[in-house]
């Protein structure tokens, strides 16, 4: 099967602070990969590698063949054409209302004329359910509905290479469930290739062809949904199951708690 | 001690470091292919953001400094019976000086704190990012059309200024403290040289338009994008572009009209 994305051996900081050690992955096309982790682990900063916006201090970062890390400004942006992002905020420009900011991508990008652009836009509206909605501005929209909007703005170019993070978190249970559904729908029905950053394990295991879970500055575990269920390590099962303690530990640091009562540290 | 030297060393070292940025970023934002089909309705609307939504605050202090000019002045010439040179006077307190300082000042609080808080919310609410990924340049889209904006627009606003102030010395002069009128407009325009006194003021007023902006634009570029971040971004655009206004009148008078 032909991969979209290859991560091999990426190590990355963010100061001092390292936050991967030989972090390695594949995203096989057509496929939605799950690649989940406790909070803090720089599961955003993940997107922005594959993305080319930080780069890592050592490894490499394919995306369709390319190295991204290595591309000029040109080359780069070039490729961004051909893949996009859901940010978690939706990251809708305030000053546009709906229907500019999904025709934002094509005026840029395209010369197509403007009676072809609102038929483009039309078109992803209605596949996100917000064609009624495209007149508001993004102040005017629930939280659910500038995620959607934002997911119309990201296929507004049919990328090959989606990426979403956290899509899930902060949505009431019917615009997760909406967003569930539109990400494995449009999967298909437009040939994309997903990355969904999440820690919403049930959700996002149930869209997912294949997982990563990501702790401890690596991958830890990785296989379909049902492999992961299955898998007994107990890091995969403490995250799974929502454990409070265990590898991931629940104390942000371990120092003795009596010792630092009696004033240990003085 | 070694601490001290320590921060000492990292406060010069961050401070060049940002200059760097700043200059790269000026650089990346202004040069590139012009694409006017794409720039020109943007910066249209910053012109109006920027330019014409300060024109009420710099008219009405322009007229109100320029009133109190002329009541000051009046009240000191007359005693030398020489208040027939209100008009030079108040004229040149404000193109020379007043025209660009107060309005870079004012630019700086009204038009530069807003520029630094809408890039700084923009970073925050990951609208700058997305523009990255969506393969667009926010220097080029959100810093190059605000950049030119406050550029044309600050210069502008000081004519404006100067105009409406010598408007409000020449109302309290001669329509309220009797100054003759003919007297007040002749002596000014015989002692207001063209390149001395205006061109030097736009000269001043451009140089302040540019620090101001890229002061401005620079700090919600590299706004910590938090609440508290935003926040002090805002009022170091203020403190820092007011600094730099005054500073820079200074060596700039020393220039022009020093020697």
């Amino acid at each position: 099967m032909t991969q979209l994305v290859e991560l091999k051996d990426v190590h990355f900081a963010h100061g001092d602070r390292p936050l991967y050690n030989g972090l390695s992955l594949t995203v096989p096309k057509g496929k939605v990969i799950a690649v989940m982790g406790p909070s803090g682990i720089g599961k955003t900063t993940l997107l922005k590698l594959i993305g080319g916006q930080l780069k890592p201090n050592k490894g490499s970062i394919k995306v369709a063949g390319e190295e991204v890390p290595k591309l000029n400004r040109d080359k780069l942006y070039e490729l961004r054409k051909r893949m996009s992002m859901l940010f978690q905020s939706g990251a809708l420009f305030t000053d546009m209302s709906v229907f500019d900011n999904v025709a934002f991508p094509l005026r840029e990008h395209t010369e197509l004329s403007e009676d072809i652009i609102r038929s483009v836009v039309l078109m992803k509206l209605e596949a996100v359910g917000l064609r009624g909605a495209r007149d508001l501005m993004p102040s005017e929209l629930s939280g659910g509905m500038a995620r959607r909007a934002a997911l119309a703005r990201a296929i507004a170019l049919d990328p090959d290479l989606i990426m979403y993070d956290e899509p899930f978190a902060g949505q009431d249970p019917i615009s997760m469930g909406v967003i569930v559904k539109l990400i494995k729908s449009l999967n298909q029905s437009l040939g994309l290739t997903s990355i969904v950053v999440s820690h919403d394990v049930k959700e996002v295991l149930s869209i997912a062809d294949y997982a990563y879970v990501i702790a401890d500055k690596k991958v830890v575990g990785e296989g379909t949904p049902d492999e992961l269920r299955n898998n007994n390590t107990d890091i995969i099962k403490q995250f799974l199951q929502g454990d409070a303690d265990g590898p991931v530990a629940f104390h942000y640091s371990n120092d003795d708690f009596t010792t630092d009562l009696l004033g240990g540290d003085k | 001690m070694i601490q001290f030297f320590e921060n000492v060393g990292r406060r010069v070292l961050d401070s060049v470091a940002g200059i760097g940025f700043a200059l790269a970023m000026f650089v990346s934002a202004i040069i590139g292919k012009p694409q006017p089909r794409k720039s020109w309705p943007l910066f249209i609307k910053q012109m109006y953001v920027v330019g014409v939504l300060s024109m009420v605050i710099i008219i009405v202090s322009g007229l109100f400094i320029g009133m109190v000019l002329g009541l000051q002045g009046y009240t000191i010439l007359v005693d030398y019976g020489a208040e027939q040179s209100l008009g030079p006077m108040v004229a040149l307190s404000l193109l020379r000086e007043l025209g660009p300082v107060v309005t870079g000042l004012l630019f700086a609080g009204r038009a530069g704190s807003a520029l630094t808080a809408e890039i700084g919310l923009m970073k925050a609410t990951e609208q700058l990012s997305s523009l990255e990924m969506m393969a667009v340049d926010p220097l080029r889209r959100v810093i190059a059309p605000r950049f030119w904006a406050g550029l044309i627009s600050m210069p502008l606003l000081a004519l404006m200024f100067s105009a409406v102030g010598i408007y409000g010395g020449y109302l309290v002069g001669s329509g309220w403290l009797g100054v003759d009128e003919g007297a007040f407009w002749s002596v000014m325009q015989s002692a207001v040289d063209w390149q001395d006194d205006l061109l030097n003021g736009v000269i001043k007023s451009i140089v302040f338009a540019f620090v101001v902006t890229w002061i401005a634009l620079y700090k919600g570029y590299r706004a910590v994008p938090t609440s508290a971040g935003i926040s002090a971004a805002t009022t170091s655009t203020v403190v820092t572009a007011s600094l730099a206004v005054l500073g820079l009148d200074f060596i700039l008078t020393a220039i022009m009209f020093g020697g």
